[in-house]
Order: structure tokens, then sequence, then C-alpha cells
């Protein structure tokens, strides 16, 4: 085996994910996108992060 | 067009032509796009600076884990300042950033408690035994690493079991957060960031100062997408919280129930799992890592190389480490990136506490990998 094998199986585990979700997830809607950028947009930062305190 | 390298295995195509290459940079493109025309503008170009983090760590071959073994096993204190002057570049436009914008941005700010510390520390020695922190696990799945391939699943549900239970060990013991901001706070992290560097400059061997030209491209590099992710999302580079939501989307669509977990049913947190993933901006940096470490290593033929082979109880341990890296990186608020990299970047308090744990935890876990049959040094 080469990595060539490996990194094949990785992306298509990842493509397969994506549609997974595609199918499972709400459907999206570009026309209710948030702006490009949040700095300048006007509306607060509402990403999830991994530094995020936990909901009391 | 290509070429069949020498040191790559019988008929296995190693070095891509200019219209493969070509070929390929339309494809990526095309799946940007696509992704900005389908979730908006703002997701594409998460994924494109994702991509970016990719082909940096990748193309310079920079990273976390082997700069700090480098500091502990040869003295070699390079790597460590590289990482450090990074910071410091983010930190100089963040915390001004952050100073005048703290309602459209936020930093990585988070609380230190002794769950956080114990996680952090035994993320540093997990770190070690993968060889691979939370964005090096990523950058090596998708260049081919099997050992990367293997504990990045793991990771992922690692990273869900330890937000699942993240309440529990915060109620251990938990300060308010504490966050250095403004301009002296900014002073105030230079100067840390500075004293570190001199502790390793002064620890390692002689030389250390002389970065190589590549750690010069990696910091500028990543520095540079670290501040265009921030301005982009509204909150700086992070990747476990993804691999985390990852896994809890596929257990409520087996029709698991969250409802036990405060974190996975808290209010946000369940929009982010019933929204698409190419909403969730660390889902799209960490696909990007990813795609941008594959084309990288395609891009430069290193896709040929044999995958090595390990007894079975070094895979055991990958598969153990993975989970402990996922479970562990949720306890400490954030791996390499979120906690140290990010952390310390735009001023938590937490960023600096999780460096000496984790770097404490690598010691441990650098003299664990030779038992576990991962390298044969004594």
């Amino acid at each position: 085996m080469i990595r060539a094998h490996v990194t094949t199986a990785v992306l298509v585990l990842v493509a397969g994910f994506i549609a997974f979700d595609a199918g499972a997830s709400d459907p999206l809607n570009p026309y209710g996108a948030v702006p490009m950028l949040a700095l300048g947009s006007g509306m607060a930062a509402a990403g999830a992060h991994c530094a995020a305190p936990p909901p009391k | 067009m290509s070429q069949t390298a020498s040191a790559s295995a019988p008929g296995i195509p190693s070095s891509p032509g200019t219209l493969s290459r070509a070929g390929m940079l339309v494809a990526v493109g095309a799946v940007v796009l696509a992704v900005a025309l389908l979730a908006g503008p703002r997701f594409g170009l998460l994924l494109l600076i994702g991509l970016g983090f990719g082909l940096t760590l990748e193309g310079f071959r920079f990273g976390f884990t082997g700069p700090w073994r480098r500091m502990i096993l040869e003295r070699d204190a390079s790597g460590l300042v590289a990482q450090l002057i990074c910071i410091a570049i983010v930190a100089s436009v963040a915390f001004p950033l952050l100073a005048a914008n703290g309602a459209e941005l936020k930093g990585a700010h988070a609380p230190i408690g002794l769950a956080m510390i114990g996680g952090a520390f035994v993320f540093g020695a997990a770190m070690q035994i993968v060889m691979g922190c939370g964005s090096g696990t990523l950058v090596n799945a998708g260049s081919g690493n099997a050992i990367g391939a293997v504990a990045l699943p793991f990771f992922a549900i690692g990273s869900f079991g330890g937000a699942y239970h993240l309440t529990w060990w915060t109620n251990l013991g938990s300060m308010p957060v504490v966050v250095l901001s403004g301009g002296q706070g900014l002073a105030l992290t230079l100067i840390g960031l500075a004293a570190v560097a001199g502790l390793a400059l002064l620890l390692g061997k002689p030389g250390s100062y002389r970065l190589p030209a590549r750690y010069w491209g990696a910091i500028l590099a990543l520095a540079g997408l670290a501040i265009v992710h921030l301005v982009v999302a509204g909150q700086p580079w992070g990747v476990v919280y993804g691999l985390g939501l990852w896994v809890a989307k596929v257990a409520v669509a087996v029709g698991g129930d969250l409802s036990g977990s405060a974190f996975w049913s808290a209010p946000g947190n369940q929009a982010q799992v019933a929204a698409s993933v190419l909403t969730d901006v660390t889902s799209l940096t960490d696909f990007g890592l990813i795609g941008g470490a594959a084309l990288m290593a395609w891009w430069r033929a290193g896709l040929a190389s044999p995958v090595g082979l390990l007894p079975a109880r070094a895979w055991g341990a990958v598969i153990i480490a993975g989970l402990v890296l996922g479970y562990s990186s949720r306890l400490a608020f954030g791996c390499n990136i979120g906690a140290f990299f990010s952390g310390i970047g735009t001023g938590s308090a937490h960023g600096w506490v999780w460096f000496v744990a984790a770097f404490a935890g690598s010691w441990v876990g650098i003299r664990l990998r030779p038992s576990l049959g991962l390298e044969t040094r004594k």
C-alpha cells in the first residue's frame, strides 16, 4: 500500500460524509447566507468554537 | 503527462504534469465556488482559507508536534520559536481588531480549570504518540499518513464524547475567563512570547535562533491566513469543534438522543447539528486542511511512497491515542490551534496554561512511543 491509497480513502470518506450530511441536514439557503466578512457586517459572531465555555 | 519516480511503486505516477496540475486547480476552484454558491460566500472563503492552511502546513513541512519533539529530544528550539513568532504576528493584529470590533469578532477565550489543565497535559502526551495535534492529524491524514488516517475518526469520536461530558468536567472547578486585551494586554502577550522564546533559545542548542527559510514561509502564511480567518469568520481558527460535530450529526441521523448532554442539547449546538456541515466554520477549515495537504502531497509527488508497517499494538495505541486526543482537547478548550495558537493570539490566559500543561504532557508522550512499538528509539 502507498500513501495515495490512504489519501484517496480519506477524501472518499470526507466526500461521502458531506453527501450524507446533505441528505440528513437542513437544506442550504444561499439567499439567506451571512455576509462574506464578519468584520463590518454589524452582526455578532455566532460560530461555534472549541474554546467557547460550555452552556450553564 | 506524468513521470515515474524510481522510489515509487511500479506503475504509480508520481510527478503530475502541467495539464494535470491545471486540471486539479480548476477542480479545486470549482469545489470552492460550489460551496460559495450553495452555502454562501463566507463559507466558500472559509474552505479556501482551510485549503491555504493545509497547503502551508504540508508545503512548508511545518507543524506543532514535531518542533516540540525536537525541542525536547534534540534541544532544537527553532520550530518552537517559529510558532511563537507566528502567534506574536497574529496577536499584533488580532488584539486591535478585537478591541475595536468586539461585537462582530470574538477571541478563543476559555476558563482555566482543573479539567482544562489535565486535558491539555493528556493531549500533549497523545499528540506525541500519534505525532499529530489537531491540525497535524488532519494534515497527516490528507497527505497519506496511515497513522493520521486511522487516528482521525477516533479523534472525532473522542471530541464528540469530550463535548458530551464537558459540563461535568468543568463543574470540577473552573476560574472565570481571564482575557488580556487592549494595548496592555498585547504588550504582556508579546513580552510573554518573547520570554518563552528566549528561554527556549537559552535551553536549546547553539544556532537554534537561525530559522530555516521554510519556517519563515510558514510563519508568514499561517499568520496571514489566521488573521484573514478572524476577519471572515468573526472568530479565530479552531479545529476540534468540527470533528465532534461530525459524530454528533451521525449520532442524530441514526436515532441517537443528545438531550442527555448539556453541551449538545444547547440551542446553538442543536442548531449546528441540524444545519448543513457546509455552514460550520471549523468543519470547513478542517475539510480544507485535509484537502490542502492532499493537494500539496500530490503536487510534489509525495503520494507514491509506501505506507510503513507497524505492529498490532502500535495500531491499538494509535486508536486509543486518537480517542484521547479528541476527548482531552474538548476538556482543554482546544488543541494546539484553538487553545495555544488562537488562545494566546487573542489574549486568553487559558492558552498560556494550556501550553505549559501540554508541553509537559509531550515530554511524557515522547517517552511512551518506543514502548508502544511506534519507534525503535530507546
